[in-house]
């Protein structure tokens, strides 16, 4: 009889998948700086229709890099498990020893560290092009940290049913943005509060909540979701 | 290798049937491996071969019919400890190399004792390759790669989706050589194949999925095949 | 109560549904016409014009049932859609799917005509008003679910993607309407008050309560009748469609 092999449990499958994950960042370096040079687009062009006047800018550019960072988010859903699906990895996860779910949230959470960490460490740069006020600054910081992660999980859902789409298009666009109103509205609020004097602690504690409820569901409808997308 | 009636088979599907769009695939249909078999399906394209496997691999629910995975209910569980599945797409990353590849799969899915990522490529033919991108790799070569990552899998049962595609003479021998090892340390496979010309040299049961998916399950040593 | 299970479940064959849905649908339709008659007459000639809005107000009783049905047919959407997921009943998910357009429709006429009432009371077609705006999401929504459905080829895995995708959907709208009210309120501007400033008179709600009632039975019929016309071209080919309506069994309907 064949000797049992070493099954592995969730924390060496994790590190695998991440490894994995990272290697193959690396290997494609260009494509990684991706959203970072759309958020930097976006701020651009805001800026150039706005026009060239800095207290406007000020007022507005907590909202901008909002939405710099989440359209620029929204893009790179696509990446986020298309290629696994097309070269037949996707298939081989439900075959792993591990929940699909808990491969998915490390899959999700490599892929918020690889393309909305370097936005938000990027992020001070671009709030300075748009004349952000610096007390605003930490707010806008934590309101990123908080939020994009819970972007990721829940484009994670709208990227998993969209796999199997070829050439999805503005599909996944009008599946994730609606989704996404609540995060953007705590998230670019808290600063908007904090703006008018108001306590942002509140939004941030929410969005801080919706983080912990997502980080549990959002892997489990995802995986349903591949699981019918693959079906 | 005889089975003895106690020990339940590793693989037994009873009633099986699938439909997509109302319109039947396959079905219904008894099988059975037990361990040291190899049970082939054969079929023309389009007969449901490829579904099949994949609903026996528990990426499709079947319309009607129970699977059992030695004696139990397939589970996730059932199917993560015993199957290893390999399909038309090889599921390797064209970006790694070989090495990195079967690394990464065998964190995954764990690894056959005994036998290393190293020398799983010695015997399929890639010693050599180990820092190739799989992206230089000809489609032949892709297709040795997932069969070493077939090898290196802990799971006993093979589900071996048209494993000789691809693969010149030499490759076939390969194929079969890895079948008949398997199958003589206790393990089982399931292969399926659309043409009579590639077969693994063990004792196999036969199932042919004919047309309006009809299946016969046939037992035969060597081929002639029963048709539905 | 075994009988009624016994009923739910023959319910889920396409020809017993296919008798349920066309003797049903009718009676439901044809019940809703005067309902919706007798609301209509007394929403426009017997309540008494309001004080401050005129006759424009009158708008509301159809604004407000159909903004209730837009919420109703949602939930009820993602209803079905977890029964098809769970249990895999196919007349679950063509009863799913067929909610999706007439919700969508239901949220459009609400927004046209809370715009129409918007632009009568204070002048503007729209001023993002936090209602209006989280309905204006769930218009989203419904068009998210209707195009996921039409984007997938397999008719069975496009229907339990898109129920997913409505029960995410209605897991995640309390939750919407909670953001967008608090986005509202960052800027303290006044609240729609339907009713405008007069406390809430018994007669003005009567006319309400037919509308609502009449929109239900409205889309119950509508939803059996949607629901047994797709559940016929899915089982197109079959014989017992054949029989059913009466010619030679064709083969496969082309879309």
């Amino acid at each position: 009889m064949i000797a049992p092999g070493t099954e592995p449990g969730l924390w060496q499958t994790a590190r695998a998948l991440a490894g994995r994950d990272l290697r193959l960042l690396w290997r494609r370096r260009g494509d990684a700086l991706q959203p970072l040079l759309f958020a930097l687009l976006v701020v651009v062009l805001f800026a150039l229709a706005l026009g060239r006047d800095p207290p406007l800018m000020a007022k507005v550019a907590a909202a901008v890099l909002w939405l710099a960072v989440l359209l620029a988010g929204q893009l790179s859903l696509d990446s986020l498990f298309r290629s696994d699906a097309e070269d037949g990895s996707l298939e081989q996860w439900l075959l792993a020893p591990v929940p699909l779910a808990w491969l998915v949230l490390v899959r999700v959470l490599v892929h918020w560290a690889t393309t909305a960490l370097p936005m938000i460490v990027v992020a001070p740069l671009l709030a300075e092009m748009l004349h952000l006020p610096h007390d605003q600054l930490p707010i806008l910081l934590a309101s990123l940290l908080l939020g994009t992660p819970l972007l990721s999980l829940i484009g994670g859902v709208v990227a998993a049913l969209t796999v199997s789409i070829r050439r999805s298009g503005i599909l996944v666009a009008l599946l994730a943005l609606p989704l996404f109103v609540p995060v953007l509205v705590f998230g670019a609020g808290s600063v908007a509060a904090a703006a008018r004097g108001q306590d942002p602690v509140g939004a941030l504690l929410l969005l801080g909540a919706g983080l912990v409820v997502a980080l549990v569901l959002a892997p489990l409808a995802t995986a349903a979701a591949i699981r019918i997308s693959l079906s | 290798m005889l089975n003895s009636s106690n020990t339940p088979p590793l693989l037994a599907a009873h009633g099986l049937a699938f439909s997509r769009n109302d319109e039947p695939v396959f079905g219904p249909l008894d099988l059975q491996v037990d361990a040291g078999e190899a049970l082939l399906v054969q079929g023309d394209n389009g007969a449901g071969k490829t579904t099949l496997l994949r609903v026996l691999a528990g990426l499709l629910r079947p319309g009607s019919g129970t699977i059992q995975i030695d004696g139990r209910p397939a589970g996730h569980r059932e199917r993560a400890q015993f199957v290893a599945y390999l399909s038309h797409l090889p599921g390797l990353k064209p970006d790694l190399d070989t090495l990195e590849n079967l690394n990464f799969l065998c964190g995954l899915h764990g690894r056959r004792a005994r036998q290393m990522p190293g020398n799983a490529l010695a015997i399929v033919g890639l010693a050599g390759f180990e820092n190739t991108l799989v992206r230089q790799l000809s489609a032949g070569q892709k297709r040795r790669l997932a069969l070493a990552r077939i090898w290196l899998s802990p799971a006993p049962l093979w589900l071996l989706d048209e494993p000789y595609a691809n693969l010149d003479l030499d490759g076939i021998n390969l194929v079969n050589r890895m079948i008949s090892a398997h199958l003589r340390s206790g393990g089982a496979a399931l292969v399926t194949t659309h043409g009579a010309y590639a077969a693994p040299p063990v004792r196999t049961r036969l199932v042919h999925l004919g047309g309006a998916g009809q299946a016969v399950a046939g037992q035969s040593p060597v081929l002639p095949e029963v048709r539905a | 109560m075994n009988s009624l299970v016994r009923w739910f479940h023959q319910l889920g064959s396409p020809p017993t549904f296919d008798r349920f849905a066309s003797r049903w649908s009718r009676v439901f339709t044809i019940a809703a016409l005067p309902v919706l008659l007798i609301g209509i007459w007394q929403g426009i000639f017997v309540v008494p014009a309001e004080q401050t809005q005129g006759d424009a107000f009158r708008i509301i009783y159809i604004h407000v049932p159909s903004a209730w049905m837009s919420l109703f047919v949602f939930a009820l959407m993602a209803l079905y859609s977890a029964i098809a997921l769970v249990w895999r009943i196919k007349i679950c998910e063509i009863l799913a799917m067929a909610c999706a357009p007439m919700g969508a429709g239901f949220t459009l006429i609400t927004l046209l005509t809370g715009s129409i009432w918007g632009k009568g009371t204070w002048g503007t077609w729209w001023d993002w008003d936090p209602r209006m705006t989280s309905e204006l999401i769930l218009l989203f929504l419904y068009l998210g679910v209707i195009g996921l459905y039409h984007a997938i080829e397999d008719r069975r895995s496009a229907a339990r993607a898109a129920g997913l995708l409505a029960i995410v959907g209605v897991g995640l709208l309390p939750i919407i309407r909670y953001s967008v009210d608090w986005w509202g309120g960052l800027h303290q501007r006044q609240s729609v008050n339907v009713f405008g400033d007069n406390a809430v008179r018994p007669e003005l709600i009567a006319p309400l309560w037919w509308m609502v009632v009449a929109t239900k039975l409205w889309f119950v019929g509508s939803l059996l009748a949607k629901a047994r016309a797709d559940n016929l071209s899915r089982e197109a080919g079959k014989a017992w469609v054949a029989q059913r309506l009466g010619t030679e069994p064709a083969g496969e309907l082309q879309r």
